[in-house]
């Protein structure tokens, strides 16, 4: 009886944690990343943090930034 | 079709994009949604500065050439694609349908590449026309050729003698 209530109450908290992981994450909003498609039919992607997205992604920010107000 | 139109086609097709800027591939500004021209420009600059940026990402020995960018900041896409002529540039949500947003940009750069096509067409056949009329025609030549008679071959020749 004790040991199936300890495996309840752990089993809640699991959930309640798997839950609350997936609303931060929800809440996160995208990653940030630039992706290059090429006439090849190839892409590459460069996430923020990276060189390439860190020379990439100022000039979009400033934009989207100036755009949207 | 012009310009504006193509775009205003595009920003009533595609109701992510909230604002799009047409533009020669040098960034010169040739339509946009925007009011303020300032922003456009803008805009306009920084797909062309994108474009070269990105040029230069790609792994050295390929030479392809770079057709669409999406860069997805917290606050919104900027997506950019491009033909030899024209570079149009958009910028949509924080959560855009990739795929349909590049469609409709790419819809737009073929429209107005088959609108010039059409604008070219009756100029070069204009030209054409003067052309012919310029040269002295040769059709009656063509009408009354006679039968020319075939040399004979070696062989022919040697069997005749």
């Amino acid at each position: 009886m004790r040991a199936r209530s300890f495996l309840a109450g752990l089993g809640l908290v699991a959930g309640a944690a798997a839950g609350a992981a997936l609303w931060l994450r929800r809440g996160t909003g995208p990653r940030e990343h630039v992706d290059l498609y090429y006439s090849d039919g190839s892409m590459v992607s460069f996430a923020s943090g990276s060189p390439d997205g860190e020379k990439l992604l100022p000039i979009a920010r400033r934009v989207v930034a100036a755009a949207r107000g | 079709m012009d310009a504006a139109q193509a775009l205003a086609d595009l920003t009533e097709i595609s109701s992510q994009i909230e604002a799009a800027v047409l533009a020669e591939a040098d960034g010169s500004v040739v339509a946009s949604t925007m009011k303020d021209e300032g922003r456009a420009k803008q805009l306009a600059e920084a797909a062309v500065e994108l474009v070269a940026a990105g040029s230069q990402s790609r792994a050295e020995g390929t030479n392809m050439d770079l057709v669409q960018i999406q860069a997805a900041t917290p606050r919104g896409s900027l997506f950019v694609a491009r033909d030899a002529r024209h570079v149009v540039a958009a910028i949509t949500g924080s959560r855009p349908t990739v795929g349909l947003v590049f469609y409709d940009l790419k819809t737009c750069l073929r429209m107005l590449a088959d609108e010039k096509a059409k604008a070219d067409k009756p100029a070069r056949a204009e030209r054409t026309d003067e052309t012919e009329k310029a040269a002295p025609k040769e059709e009656a030549k063509v009408g009354k050729a006679t039968a020319r008679k075939r040399a004979p071959s070696k062989k022919e020749a040697d069997e005749g003698t």
